[in-house]
C-alpha cells in the first residue's frame, strides 16, 4: 500500500489558488456541500491536512500489528499477484475532491460554470476526451447539449432567472410570464399580477399557492416554483426514485436540474447527503480506475492509476477486495470464473436444494413433480400432460396394477435408460451441491468469526492482567488469519468447481483438505474459553501461535501452487457447467 | 410527505376546474368521501373502436401527489394493448414520464388520446398486442365487440 504522496493530485494546493482569482461564488458548483473541506478561498490548508491524513491511516494500521509477529502475517498476505500495485483509498470527500478536479481540468479548457461541465462529464460518462472532441465540434455543438439536457449557455434567451433561494446573494431577475411558456402538458395557471403593480407575486405551478417573488426559483429554461415546492420535488426525487444525475426540470421541459441549484435548495442533511452519493457513485462507477470499497456501510472508494487484478484493502473497514471486478478477495479463483459461478448461485439458489430433496421430472413432459407422501403412484401435476407414473421406475402406471411392489419393470432395459437420464441431471446437481455447500459454509463461517473477534477482543483485555499488551496480540493475528485462510478456503470451491481433474487438481485438492483441517482447528482453539481450560495461558498461547503459522504455510502452499498452475497451464476448466 | 394546506389548495383548484370546465368527452368527479378519489368516465373517441363506450375509470391521488403521479386504473373491461386485464394503463406520464407540472385534467387527455391511438409496440398485454401488430383489423373487431358488451349501459 502506497505509504508515499504520490496521489497528492487530489489535493493540489494551486488549483484553491487560481480558483480564488478566477471563479465568483456562482461558480462553486457540487463542491462547496459539505461545510470546511471545500474549494473556497480559506480551504488550502485544510484540504492539505486532509492529504496529510491518507498516509498517515496507513501508518496508523501498520503500527497497530508492527510487532514482531506481523512478519509472519505480511509474508502469507503478500502474494506475488498483489505486490507493487499502488492504490489510494478515497473517503466520500476525497471523492468529491477528485471529481472535482476532472471538472477543473476540463473547466480549464472548455471555461463553462462547472456545473454544467459536470452534466456534461456525466452524458460522457466522464471521459473527457470524448467530451473535448464533441465540443470543439462546431457544427454539433447545439446537438451536444440538447442530449446532455442542458441550456446551451452560449444561446442563451434574454431573460434568464437564477435560482433564488433567499440566503443566495446574486441579483436576481424577475421573469414575465410569458416566459413561463406553458407547454401545451404543464399547467396553464396565470401569474397573478395587476398591471398597475410592480411583479411582486407569482403563482406556483405545483401547488398554485401565490407567493412573493423571493419565495421563487427557477432554472435557466425558465420555469419557476416556489421554494417549498422544489424542496418536496428534489427530495422526492433523491430519496424515493433514486436520482440525482439526471433531475429533470418540474415542468416536464427536459433541462436538467445542475448540483448548485439542488444544494441551495436542500437543508436537510440526510437528502443532502443521499444527493451526494448518488452524485460521486455515478462518479466512481463510470471511472475505470475506481472501484467502490465492497465492506458493509462502507463508503470509501478505491483509486489507482490503472485496473488490474490485484488486493486492495480499505484502510477504514479492512476489506480486501479485488481491484480488477470489485468482489470481495478472491484469490484463487478468476475473476471470470467467479462471476460465473456467482451467477449460477443466484439462478439456482431457490431451487437447487429443495429440487435435490423432493422431486423428479415427469417422464413424458419434464415438469418437476413433487414426491407427495408415500405413494408411489404419481399423477403429473401439469395439466396438459397429466401423465401417471411409477415414482420408482418412471414407468408408466397401468401396468403396476394396485401395489408398487407389482413394479415389475424396475429391471427393464427402457426404465433403466429413463433412470439413467435423470441420474445424469441429477448427478451434475450433486456435483454443484457440493461445492456450493462447502463455499455456503465458508461463507457463513467468515460472518461468525467476525463476531468471534469482537469476543477475542474482550478476551484479551481480561488477559492482560496476566500479561503485557503485545503479549496478548496473538490472538488478534490468529483472528486475521482466520480470516484470511476462511476467504480463501471459500473461493477454492468455485475455483474446483470448475476445474477438469488432472494430476494438478489432485494437488490441490489435498492442499484444500489440509488447509480446511487446519482452519477449522484454529476456529476451534479461538471459540474455546481459555478460562475454561486446564492448560495454562503460556501453553494455550503457545499452541494457538503454532497453528495459525501452519495454518499460513498451507495457505501460502496452495496459493503459490494455484498461481504457479496459472503460469504453466497447469488448469483445464469444464467450460459447459 | 404529508398533505400540508398548499397541496390540498392544488387539489381543490383542480377539482373545481374539472367540475367547471370538464374536459369534452370526460367527466370526472371527486367522491364525496374522499377528496382524492375520483370517479371518471371517458367516452370512446369518434373514429376508434371504443366509439360509443362509455369507459369507467377510477383516479387516484397518493399523498405524495403532485411529486408522485396519480393511480389510474380502467374499472370497465376493454380490449387494448396498452390496458391489461386488471385494467391498469401503460403510460409514460403515470410513471417515470410524470412530472408536477402535469396534472389530472393532462392525465385524463392522454387516456383519452391513447383509446384513440393504441401503441402495440409499448404493450402492457403482451396477446393484445401481439394480436393487434398481426392484425390490425382483426384485433380493431375485437375492441368493437368487447366496446358493445361491457362498455355500453344495458
Ligand atoms: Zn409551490
Ligand atoms: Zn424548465
Ligand atoms: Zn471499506
Ligand atoms: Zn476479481
Ligand atoms: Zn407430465
Ligand atoms: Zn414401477
Amino acid at each position: 500500500m502506497a505509504d508515499d504522496d504520490q496521489f497528492d493530485i487530489d489535493t493540489d494546493s494551486e488549483i484553491d489558488d487560481d480558483d480564488e482569482n478566477e471563479e465568483s461564488d456562482d461558480d462553486t458548483g457540487f463542491f462547496p456541500i459539505d461545510e470546511p473541506v471545500v474549494y473556497s478561498s480559506q480551504s488550502s490548508t485544510t484540504t492539505s491536512s486532509a492529504a496529510a491524513q491518507i498516509p498517515k491511516q496507513t501508518k496508523g494500521t501498520s503500527e497497530q500489528s508492527g510487532n514482531k509477529y506481523s512478519t509472519s502475517i505480511n509474508a502469507s498476505n503478500n502474494h506475488p499477484q498483489d505486490n507493487n500495485f499502488e492504490y489510494v483509498v478515497l473517503s466520500q470527500d476525497d471523492i468529491v475532491k477528485y471529481m472535482v478536479e476532472c471538472i477543473k481540468e476540463v473547466n480549464e479548457v472548455i471555461k463553462l460554470p462547472s456545473t454544467t461541465v459536470r452534466l456534461l462529464l456525466h452524458h460522457f460518462r466522464w471521459d473527457k476526451e470524448k467530451l473535448m472532441e464533441r465540443f470543439y465540434d462546431p457544427n454539433h455543438q447545439d446537438e451536444l447539449f440538447r442530449q446532455a439536457h442542458i441550456v446551451n449557455p452560449f444561446k442563451r434567451p434574454h431573460l434568464q432567472t437564477q435560482i433564488s433561494s433567499s440566503s443566495h446573494r446574486s441579483t436576481r431577475r424577475q421573469i414575465s410570464s410569458s416566459s413561463l411558456s406553458p407547454s401545451s402538458a404543464s399547467i396553464t395557471t396565470t401569474t397573478t399580477t395587476n398591471p398597475l403593480r410592480p411583479l411582486t407575486e407569482q403563482t406556483c405551478l405545483i401547488c398554485c399557492s401565490t407567493k412573493p417573488i423571493n419565495d421563487m426559483a427557477g432554472l435557466e429554461c425558465g420555469h419557476t416554483f416556489c421554494i417549498i415546492c422544489w424542496q418536496q420535488y428534489l427530495t422526492y426525487k433523491i430519496m424515493h426514485e433514486g436520482i440525482g444525475q439526471t433531475i429533470p426540470c418540474p415542468a416536464k421541459c427536459d433541462i436538467l436540474v445542475d448540483d448548485r441549484t439542488v444544494l441551495r435548495l436542500i437543508e436537510d442533511s440526510d437528502v443532502r447527503r443521499k444527493y451526494q452519493h448518488l452524485i460521486t457513485n455515478s462518479f466512481v462507477e463510470c471511472n475505470r480506475n475506481m472501484r467502490w470499497c465492497p465492506g458493509t456501510n462502507c463508503t470509501n472508494a478505491i483509486k489507482a492509476p490503472y485496473c488490474d487484478v490485484a488486493m486492495v484493502t480499505c484502510t477504514t473497514c479492512k476489506t480486501s477486495f479485488c481491484f480488477q471486478c470489485g468482489q470481495n478477495w478472491h484469490e484463487p479463483i478468476k475473476c471470470k470464473w467467479l462471476k460465473k459461478w456467482q451467477k449460477k448461485c443466484h439462478d439456482d439458489s431457490e431451487t437447487s436444494n429443495w429440487i435435490a430433496a423432493n422431486t423428479k421430472e415427469c417422464p413424458k413432459c419434464h415438469a418437476t413433480i413433487e414426491k407427495n407422501g408415500g405413494c408411489n403412484h404419481l399423477i403429473c401435476k401439469n395439466q396438459s400432460c397429466k401423465y401417471e407414473f411409477c415414482w420408482v421406475c418412471l414407468g408408466a402406471w397401468e401396468p403396476h396394477g394396485s401395489s408398487w411392489y407389482n413394479c415389475n419393470r424396475f429391471n427393464e432395459d427402457d426404465a433403466k435408460k429413463a433412470r439413467d437420464e435423470q441420474d445424469r441431471s441429477r448427478s451434475a446437481l450433486q456435483r454443484y451441491l457440493h461445492y456450493y455447500k462447502r463455499y455456503h459454509n465458508h461463507h457463513e463461517s467468515l460472518r461468525l468469526e467476525n463476531k468471534l473477534l469482537e469476543q477475542v477482543q474482550k478476551r484479551m483485555e481480561s488477559m492482560q492482567q496476566q500479561m503485557s499488551w503485545i503479549e496478548v496480540q496473538f490472538l488478534q493475528i490468529a483472528c486475521d488469519v482466520l480470516r484470511q485462510c476462511r476467504q480463501t478456503l471459500m473461493y477454492t470451491y468455485p475455483f474446483a468447481f470448475y476445474l477438469k481433474r488432472n494430476n494438478h487438481s489432485i494437488i490441490f485438492e489435498q492442499n484444500q483438505a489440509d488447509l480446511e483441517h487446519s482452519t477449522e482447528e484454529l476456529s476451534g482453539y479461538l471459540e474455546r474459553d481459555f478460562s475454561q481450560t486446564n492448560a495454562s495461558l503460556t501453553e494455550m498461547k503457545q499452541k494457538v501461535q503454532d497453528k495459525y503459522r501452519y495454518c499460513s504455510t498451507r495457505r501460502k502452499v496452495l496459493l503459490d501452487h494455484v498461481a504457479e498452475g496459472y503460469e504453466c497451464d497447469y488448469w483445464e476448466y469444464n467450460e459447459g457447467f | 410527505m404529508n398533505d400540508n394546506g398548499a397541496l390540498t389548495k392544488r387539489i381543490v383548484k383542480e377539482s373545481a376546474r374539472l367540475l367547471q370546465e370538464p374536459v369534452p368527452g370526460i367527466s370526472a368527479s371527486p367522491d364525496e368521501h374522499n377528496a382524492r378519489y375520483f370517479k371518471v368516465v371517458i367516452d370512446g373517441p369518434g373514429e376508434s373502436p371504443y366509439e360509443g363506450g362509455k369507459f369507467k375509470v377510477e383516479l387516484f391521488l397518493p399523498d405524495e401527489y403532485p411529486m408522485a403521479p396519480p393511480k389510474v386504473r380502467f374499472m370497465t373491461k376493454l380490449y387494448h394493448p396498452n390496458i391489461d386485464k386488471l385494467g391498469r394503463i401503460c403510460l409514460d406520464i403515470l410513471k417515470e414520464k410524470w412530472s408536477p407540472a402535469l396534472q389530472i385534467r393532462t392525465v385524463l387527455l392522454s387516456i383519452q388520446a391513447l383509446l384513440s391511438a393504441p401503441n402495440p409496440d409499448d404493450f402492457l398485454d403482451a396477446d393484445v398486442a401481439e394480436k393487434w401488430k398481426a392484425d390490425e383489423k382483426g384485433a380493431k373487431a375485437i375492441a368493437r365487440d368487447w366496446t358493445q358488451k361491457y362498455a355500453h349501459e344495458h
